[in-house]
């Protein structure tokens, strides 16, 4: 690992103005994705400054009666929160989903959004990868992709994004607040990740420098009746091969309003406009539910060895929809 | 002979078992490798170095955590729980005691995180947190019962190779059950003075 200078950052200003003082400075939260990136050589760098002390670690109901959730509140915390759990259960379960209590306890949500892909030549600094090495080609392409994306790829870079708070995220219309030398600002979660196309080393449009603040959910009375639901490899502590994010208001037998969104499908969370068109006022069936997941997944192009994810995605909509169809109205 | 601090290295005071440890730190020194190399601290054990097996978990501020993740320069001003600060003199914490009892364990080199995490998950579900396992996670629906899906979930963090799983919730389950009571009995207790103290 190469040597680094570490400071404590006091407050969200001074966070900003250190990191700003060396380009090749990193914010430290949890340390569960940069430390193992730092320890494998995958991230170098200079000096890192610790942000988790910044006083961004409240959960509060905002004017509109939405959420705001501190950057530097931990995944255990976010998970264990009352309102979260009773207003947005998709987002508890989809972070109760994600790695176990010991790194839940460390991990922010500054840093959940900006965790990097586990794409297995990500980390190999021995092969090519555009993501790490821009220009160097993909490995995965042709090499071990059983994991990687079906929707959203291009020829450049195929891996996914990790997160399963993110999915949650994306289906509830969050927005990203962060603060920068120039002010504050903020970014819908549906343009906070960057289309991947040639440069998949550009993940975020976060402006360079900007230290994330927070995320403000939106009031969402469908979210109260929501789900999310995870696939894997493993019953426990692994990552997805692919997850769903689901929330559904249904009236007289007749879908009132919905929100769907993918992980581990894509380079970001994927939220699935296409199916949430054909859901909206049509019966809450099977039939539906099947032909608004196809709707979404016509735009798939999987790999060799990844195809089994559009069926996979395919099914798991179709259930959880079922699931929550069938959930009494509370 | 203690290296100066320079821009790459800081001196800080690391606050372990309820002691106050001062060292010179690199800063790329994990707080797993600063108890064990450091500080002969060596109960904390080393496993994967990269946040995937648990044997390196730790309490800090009475949270579990994976030390091999955490510098040891960030974790200035924090209370660190090992393994070695569980017992109370001979006394064992009732979750080592259980994982002798029931034989939570076959090499032991996992054991230390394992009752660190057990440790944790107790608390974390007398707090009422649910988890994955747990299948309505609204608070109206209470807390969830601690079953062995429960305690599997929760204890998924830390992997045992001798795959000694089946004594290893056996023995958490003993332990939490016996937490559960000694929290009654608490209650108990404290109703009864309550009601003393209304009579008098």
């Amino acid at each position: 690992m190469r040597e680094f200078g570490y400071q404590r950052a006091d407050d969200v200003i001074g966070a900003v103005a250190l990191l700003a003082a060396d380009p090749d400075a990193r914010f430290l939260g949890g340390g569960t994705n940069l430390v193992d990136l730092m320890k494998t050589g995958v991230e170098r760098p200079a000096r890192l400054v610790d942000v988790r002390e910044l006083p961004l670690d409240t959960i509060e109901e905002t004017a509109d009666g939405g959420l705001r959730i501190g950057a530097t509140v931990t995944n255990s915390d976010l998970a264990a929160h009352p309102d979260v759990r009773r207003r947005y259960p998709a987002l508890a379960q989809a972070v109760l989903a994600g790695a176990p209590g010991q790194l839940r306890n460390m991990a922010t949500v500054g840093g959940n959004l900006l965790q990097r892909t586990r794409c297995g030549y990500f980390t190999d600094l021995s092969t090519p990868c555009n993501k790490r090495a821009p220009g160097s080609g993909c490995s995965a392409i042709t090499g071990e992709h059983h994991n990687h994306a079906v929707l959203g790829a291009s020829e450049h870079c195929v891996a996914v994004h990790p997160s399963d708070m993110g999915v949650a995220l994306a289906a509830f219309d969050a927005v990203v607040g962060y603060e920068t030398l120039n002010g504050p600002g903020e970014l819908p979660l549906a343009d906070f990740y960057l289309p991947v196309g040639d440069t998949p080393h550009r993940e975020t449009a976060l402006p360079p420098g900007a230290l994330i603040t927070g995320v403000t959910l939106p009031p969402a009375p469908v979210a109260a009746r929501s789900r999310y639901r995870k696939v894997r490899e493993r019953a426990s502590y692994a990552f997805a091969i692919g997850s769903v994010a689901a929330a559904l208001d249904v009236e007289d037998g007749v879908v009132r309003e919905a929100r769907l969104a993918f992980g581990a499908v894509a380079s970001r969370p994927w939220r699935a406009r296409a199916a949430e068109a054909v859901l909206t006022g049509a019966p809450a069936d099977g039939d539906t539910f099947a032909a608004a997941a196809d709707a979404e997944l016509a735009a798939a192009r999987p790999l060799p060895d990844n195809g089994y994810k559009v069926t996979l995605m395919r099914n798991l909509v179709v259930a959880v929809l079922t699931e929550l169809a069938e959930e009494t109205p509370r | 002979m203690a290296p100066v601090p320079s821009s790459t290295s800081s001196a800080v005071t690391l606050n372990i078992n309820g002691e106050k440890h001062q060292l010179t730190v690199d800063h790329r020194t994990t707080l797993l490798d600063a108890l064990r190399e450091r500080l002969d601290l060596t109960g904390t054990k080393k496993g994967c170095d990269q946040g995937q097996c648990g044997a390196c978990t730790v309490l800090v501020d009475g949270r579990r955590a994976v030390s091999c993740l955490n510098l040891a320069v960030a974790a200035e001003g924090r209370e660190i729980t090992t393994i070695e600060g569980m017992a109370e003199g001979d006394r064992l914490h009732p979750v080592q005691q259980a994982f002798l009892d029931l034989d939570g364990y076959q090499c032991g080199y996992c054991t230390p995180g394992q009752i660190c995490s057990a440790i944790a998950v107790i608390e974390e579900h007398a707090a009422g947190w649910p988890s994955a396992a747990t299948e309505d996670v609204r608070p109206e629906a209470g807390p969830p019962p601690l079953t062995p899906d429960e305690i599997r979930e929760r204890m998924s963090g830390n992997l045992c190779r001798c795959g000694a799983y089946v004594s290893i919730v056996q023995a958490v389950t003993r332990a939490a059950e016996a937490h559960e009571a000694a929290a009654r009995d608490d209650d108990r207790a404290d109703r009864h003075e309550n009601t003393e103290e209304t009579a008098a």
